[in-house]
């Protein structure tokens, strides 16, 4: 996919987003090309879950746009869905499921073609493959966490959506991953990652959610 | 966001409405009462008891009324995601579950006297008690959620899948009742009415529904409302840390 | 259609593990029907009279009793995300745990009927229809019960509320799955019941997964 010599572009327009009745950030805009990555920083609460959640397609946004090489996203969610790669705070892991079967499946339903040797190469890569027949509830949440980010290996995608995936990390998988994105980018691959900054990522953009956040009379506006 | 048909314009616009639908509820269910109590005749068959038929009549109208009112609105704000929609929806539930209740109380009354029985499983009955559940799953569902919009979205989606299945629980209703009533008891509806007990049927049934519309319009008002108030605490609480919250919430909608 | 494979290969793989609800959805069925002829008196005749009524709304209550967990562990432990930003329509994906769901509690509900059937001395000539109908009829239930679990995700006192939702709804499925039976045993023709269970069924199959993978977009939200 994103293999090809072709540079993609991922772009929005006037993003706002409510959450609850609250605006929580409006006339948000950026533009992400190929073998980009961006920070998103803010305090709490300045949207940077809800950020990505909106990028992946989890979340509509209230009023403006995400585009693909100037496409509108939302007219195709599934061609959308196929491009991303989203790592949320939970683990999406079955503790009954071996480690090798819970990567597998997320694996085949992101592309149904995705080969063993791939979740074989991701699982080494997060030196998880010694443990692939041990059943999920016995990791550790460092553990845990890992195979959440094989499946970015696993079956690939050009962007990846990444919430804090440095939790739970210990440095020197941190240290994996960072090498991992870099590898990615290399490719022409894209990623958007929130962080407590401990992630280090060269010349990455960075894009400050505070910037966005609705002035104060028009923060619970919403509709009223 | 802003698109959408501004808020504070219904409430202005219900506001301006409101005392005439309430005037004309007032007038007509006088006059219906009037009529309906003493100027018409009491039914040869079923004697004075048939005057319940203005009240439990126009209730089972209305109690369908509403459940058509409130599918559309949620259909509505599921397809345009109009705010204004949701609320309609949201103030119609309670509403409607009135009205069902009030069908079958006086219907229980009725089949009293009508079949020597406080209940009868007659068709009509059967479905309006299904009715009634649905209402109550409907407002149950809007108020399970500690975020009401996710509260409204889910409620909106109850009730069209309960607006499709409302003609099929009436067909099964209906073939299962035709099976099972004994032929005795099965036919109490409204044979031929009589000039003189429509007229009175008529005028409860606008009645009711003018007191419908009053009630929605005070109910959609007031939550519109309550979300602004809500939107002053939220504001309060994201824009100025020190603000003691609470502070703004007397204050008068624009 | 590979996806749809692969989701129900692992919720079957996962009932097989975690002990699935089938053993207890079937121990409450026996159980609760065995209860009736303690409250309704050993007499064969009532018993036989009641006894497509007594299995059809002990089924349809016991069908019900774990599907608030349909799609609860995923939405917990942040599966259902990760299954919504799947790269195909998320009814499907509805429809592939739907199906795992029916076949470890519907199917075996199925299998329990007869024997149940001849505790109640229903009359034989009815137990083809039985079969019929619950093999109709469960399915229906399952998806119209997917819906209810959709919408009360993430809701105070789910489990409750969702018996509430989704009980009115299954009115129809339990008179006409009744109805047929009723009509086999007394040597009628059963045949326009099992059809309009049948057209239920067919109804239901676009409509509630639909309507689940709405809800489920709005839980996640």
């Amino acid at each position: 996919m994103t293999e090809g010599p072709l540079s993609s572009t991922f772009s929005a327009d006037g993003l706002a987003c409510v959450r609850g009745e609250r605006v929580v950030f409006a006339h948000l805009e950026f533009r992400l090309t190929s073998g980009e990555a961006l920070f998103l920083l803010g305090p709490n609460g300045s949207g940077k879950s809800s950020l990505l959640r909106l990028l992946a397609g989890l979340l509509k946004p209230a009023a403006g746009r995400l585009a693909w090489d100037g496409q509108p996203v939302a007219e195709d969610r599934e061609a959308h869905a196929a491009r991303i790669h989203y790592v949320g705070h939970h683990d999406a892991i079955k503790p009954v499921l071996s480690v090798l079967e819970n990567l597998r499946f997320w694996a085949r339903l992101h592309d149904p073609e995705a080969g063993d040797a791939r979740a074989q190469a991701a699982l080494e890569r997060f030196g998880l493959w010694h443990l692939r027949s041990i059943p999920g509830k016995l990791l550790s949440a460092g553990q845990k966490r890992r195979l959440n980010l094989s499946r970015l290996l696993a079956a690939p995608a050009p962007v990846w959506l990444l919430d804090e995936p440095s939790v739970a990390l210990d440095k020197a998988s941190v240290r994996t991953l960072e090498a991992v994105i870099a590898e990615h980018r290399a490719q022409g691959g894209m990623v958007v990652l929130s962080t407590h900054a401990d992630i280090d990522l060269p010349d990455a953009g960075t894009l400050y959610l505070d910037r966005f956040a609705p002035r104060p009379a028009e923060a619970a506006e919403a509709w009223i | 966001m802003h698109r959408f048909a501004n808020p504070m314009r219904f409430v202005r616009l219900a506001a301006a409405i409101q005392p005439w639908t309430a005037g004309v509820t007032l007038i007509l269910l006088a006059l219906g009462l009037y009529f309906g109590l003493f100027d018409s005749p009491a039914d040869y068959q079923q004697g004075e008891s048939v005057r319940i038929m203005y009240v439990h009549v126009p209730s089972a109208w209305l109690a369908m009324a509403a459940y058509s009112t409130m599918a559309f609105a949620s259909g509505v704000g599921l397809v345009w995601k109009h705010p204004l929609a949701d609320l309609i929806a949201k103030a119609a539930s309670p509403i409607g579950a009135a009205f069902t209740f009030v069908c079958l109380v006086t219907g229980s009354l009725w089949g009293k006297p009508m079949w020597g029985t406080w209940w009868a499983w007659d068709a009509r009955l059967t479905s309006m008690l299904i009715l009634f559940f649905l209402y109550l799953g409907h407002m149950a569902l809007l108020n399970a959620f500690d975020d009401p919009t996710r509260g409204t979205k889910a409620a909106g989606i109850l009730a069209l899948a309960g607006f499709v299945n409302i003609p099929i629980i009436k067909f099964s209703v209906d073939w299962w009742n035709t099976l099972h009533q004994p032929a005795s008891v099965s036919k109490v509806g409204m044979p031929t009415i009589d000039p003189s007990m429509l007229l009175p049927l008529m005028l409860m049934g606008v009645a009711f529904t003018t007191f419908f519309v009053t009630v929605l319009l005070i109910r959609v008002r007031s939550e519109i409302l309550a979300a602004k108030v809500r939107a002053i605490r939220l504001n309060q609480i994201h824009s100025a840390p020190g603000a003691i919250s609470g502070e703004l919430v007397g204050e008068s909608p624009r | 259609m590979n996806r749809l494979a692969e989701i129900i290969r692992r919720d079957l793989r996962l009932a097989l593990r975690q002990g699935s609800d089938s053993v207890m959805v079937v121990t409450f069925f026996v159980l609760t029907v065995v209860l009736f002829p303690f409250g309704l008196g050993p007499e064969a005749n009532l018993l036989e009279r009641t006894s497509a009524g007594v299995l059809w709304v002990t089924a349809l209550l016991a069908s019900m009793l774990s599907l608030d967990r349909l799609f609860l562990a995923d939405y917990e432990d942040g599966s259902l995300e990760l299954l919504a930003l799947t790269p195909t329509a998320l009814e499907l994906l509805v429809i592939g745990k739907v199906a795992a769901h029916w076949l470890t509690t519907g199917l075996p509900l199925i299998v329990a009927a007869p024997v149940l059937a001849v505790l109640l001395h229903m009359n034989a000539d009815g137990f083809a229809t039985l079969l019929f109908t619950m093999l109709l009829g469960t399915p229906t239930l399952s998806l119209i019960g997917a819906m209810g679990a959709a919408l009360v995700l993430g809701a105070r006192r789910g489990g409750v509320l969702l018996s509430l939702l989704v009980l009115p709804l299954y009115v129809p499925v339990l008179i006409f799955g009744v109805g047929a039976i009723d009509a086999a045993v007394q040597g009628l023709p059963a045949k326009a019941q099992l059809l309009l269970l049948g057209g239920m069924l067919v109804a239901a199959l676009p409509l509630a997964p639909w309507a689940a993978a709405a809800a489920l977009r709005q839980a996640l939200e």
